[in-house]
């Protein structure tokens, strides 16, 4: 026990020598927090603030345009700029000077509402209102509004365009039926005789309380994720300062000396469990404190703090585990640095962190299911999101436990064998 | 005291012997001089004797105990003094030696106070709550000797302790090894200093490619040597002039 605390001390006057890297270790985690919660937060906001500038090309000139630039308009999202030409709006896109150029085809006016007059007097002389025209037989050419956008747009956007664009065709194309109906039916316009608003619309509950507030916010997703992201980080310093003890000629008199590896490894488990900790606790204030002043949505932690500790205790016993077992087998900070930074992405990929594991192909979804920060994640958020208890986090918690085990184990067998004299 | 019989090490990818059937005994209380050229053996043989790494046949014995069986009781038997300064240059002196004192088990007062006597011996008292990396060669070698004999081991190896130091420096070190060496600790030393070992140690063992060529007090050396009247002429005469640069 004596040299298990002696080790952990001198971990700790390690640490506190390096106060650059200290600092480094504290508060790079914290503003990565900030940073990626105020540009997802902000995101839509900014948008919204500071209109996209888009292209229009208007070949029509008609009503259906005019409705369509209209709406664009009160969209609020985009700024629109007339152009003339279909391939001068092509270029400035392919250039980057716009995210979008939208082509409103030529006869779109004419050509939409003769085919609703095609359809509306096709039904109606089905049931015997109005004789068949003419226009029953007539060939209609469908329309396309083409929509260019620029290569180095992001598919989220592209999609998100998409949609809008989308559903603000299918109101016009509908009014515009309804309207039709009513003309035929010889109705006054100006009185409308169909309720052209949405019939169905859709309003968000949170599951286990039937109610629209607490629903999770940007600061409840960003912090358990990014928290996390940083506790396994950790596994960088750690196993940078193993590689270190190995160049300074340290770990060889360690070797020559009575003690086990595994006190050894227990006196680095001490001291950055409790770093992972400390970088967590600042996490938490960061969201509770600071992010209203920075006009983010403040973390609501009521109620949940020793379960979020208990979680964050567990999180930092496997990154801790991926460190010694990195710092064991690395020979130098050119093997540990590179493998730890893009390890630790790559699991935070495959964990969930950025894109979500529903939205993963399958195979990845059965990978994510291996990584630590997943069961990390899904921890985190049964604790921030959820609202559980302390045994609906046992799993996750007991498999974070047995990663630390077996990578900590690996580790000590693997310089048992290494070194076996 | 220390045993070695027919110790043979060949490294991985290595096309020669590092040591090759290496038969030595070395006595209670000796200072025993290990000299040799570049790449001779020297290291390995150390390294061997502390348990750091494998010999690929052969056996030894410290005391009567080996690593198969003993291994605990064998590390707090011997103490090392590497080549390198095996220091954490961010930490002090003091905590240094705190942390690998404690690491053979000694704790209290008396150990505390034992870090602050062999500091003054060695002339560092002023210097204990210094970091190691402002140290000077000779002080990190210094600071090096005394991480290796806290715990009073009965056996100690010294890989080149004296090399890169001011003349203060490797006086000191030699004056307070032969203090340790009057209260009972056998010491194994390495060298490349032919007139310091000259001076220093008791018994003498020359070895070349692997294999000892010869063995005596450094007296007996220089006297079967026809016109030699140095341990340095002895060694010149018995592993020849060429260099020996390898990689």
């Amino acid at each position: 026990m004596h040299k298990l605390l002696v080790s952990a001390q001198k971990e700790f006057w390690l640490l506190t020598r390096d106060l650059g890297g200290l600092a480094v270790l504290f508060l790079m985690p914290l503003l990565l927090v900030i940073t990626i919660t105020l540009i997802q937060d902000n995101t839509f906001k900014s948008i919204q603030e500071n209109k996209i500038p888009i292209l229009l090309v208007d070949l029509d000139k008609g009503e259906v345009s005019n409705l369509i630039t209209n709406n664009l308009k009160e969209s609020s999202l985009f700024e629109i700029v007339d152009e003339s030409n279909e391939t001068s709006a092509q270029d400035l896109v392919q250039k980057g000077d716009y995210q979008l150029a939208i082509i409103l085809p030529k006869n779109l006016t004419k050509d939409l509402n003769l085919k609703i007059d095609q359809n509306v007097t096709g039904i109606l002389a089905e049931f015997g209102v109005e004789e068949k025209s003419e226009l029953s037989n007539l060939k209609i050419e469908k329309k396309e509004i083409r929509l260019y956008f620029d290569p180095a747009t992001q598919r989220s956007f592209k999609s998100s365009v998409k949609n809008n664009i989308d559903k603000m065709i299918s109101k016009i194309e509908s009014q515009s039926i309804y309207k039709a109906f009513q003309e035929e039916l010889g109705e006054e316009s100006s009185e409308p005789i169909f309720d052209m608003e949405s019939f169905i619309s859709f309003n968000e509950i949170v599951p286990n309380t039937d109610k629209q507030e607490g629903i999770p916010n940007s600061t409840q997703h960003n912090i358990p994720a990014w928290s996390l992201f940083a506790i396994f980080f950790i596994m960088l310093p750690l196993s940078i300062n193993m590689v270190n003890e190995k160049n300074q000629g340290t770990f060889i008199r360690l070797r020559t000396q009575p003690i086990p590896y595994a006190t050894v490894l227990g006196g680095k488990t001490l001291v950055f469990l409790v770093v992972s900790l400390i970088q967590f606790i600042l996490m938490l204030v960061l969201g509770v404190y600071l992010f209203p002043v920075l006009g983010l949505p403040k973390l609501d932690v009521t109620g949940r703090i020793p379960l979020l500790l208990i979680v964050a205790f567990f999180a930092g016993l496997a990154a801790i585990g991926l460190g010694l077992l990195l710092g064991t087998i690395a020979k130098s900070q050119e093997q540990s640095a590179p493998f730890g930074a893009t390890f630790v992405v790559i699991l935070a990929a495959i964990g969930g962190v950025w894109v979500p594991v529903f939205a993963m192909p399958a195979f990845m979804q059965t990978l994510s299911k291996l990584s630590p920060m997943n069961w990390g994640l899904n921890a985190f958020y049964d604790v921030f999101l959820r609202n559980v208890g302390f045994s609906e986090i046992i799993p996750e918690i007991s498999s974070l436990l047995l990663f630390f085990i077996v990578t900590t184990a690996i580790a000590i067998i693997y310089n048992q064998r290494k070194n076996a004299v | 005291m220390i045993q070695i019989e027919q110790l043979s090490k060949k490294y991985k990818n290595a096309d020669h012997f590092s040591l090759l059937d290496l038969d030595l005994k070395i006595s209670s209380g000796e200072i025993f001089g290990l000299l040799g050229p570049n790449g001779a053996g020297k290291t390995t043989l150390i390294s061997i004797l502390c348990g750091l790494i494998k010999p690929t046949s052969g056996t030894f014995t410290i005391d009567g105990l080996d690593f198969a069986s003993a291994k605990k009781k064998l590390k707090q038997l011997i103490g090392i003094v590497p080549q390198e300064y095996a220091l954490y240059p961010s930490l002090t002196a003091y905590e240094n030696l705190y942390y690998f004192g404690s690491m053979y088990g000694l704790k209290g007062k008396i150990f505390k106070e034992s870090i602050d006597k062999h500091l003054d011996i060695l002339g560092l008292h002023k210097f204990g709550d210094k970091k190691v990396k402002s140290f000077s060669g000779g002080m990190k070698r210094r600071v090096n000797l005394i991480a290796g004999i806290l715990h009073q081991p009965k056996v100690l190896f010294l890989d080149e302790p004296t090399v890169g130091v001011d003349v203060q420096s490797k006086t000191a070190i030699i004056d307070y090894l032969r203090e340790l060496n009057a209260k009972g600790t056998t010491i194994v030393y390495t060298s490349h200093h032919l007139n310091e070992a000259e001076l220093f140690c008791t018994n003498v063992g020359i070895i070349d490619h692997g294999q000892l060529i010869c063995l005596g007090t450094p007296k007996e050396l220089i006297q079967k040597e026809e016109g030699a009247k140095h341990l340095e002429e002895v060694f010149l005469s018995l592993t020849g002039k060429a260099l020996r640069d390898y990689a």
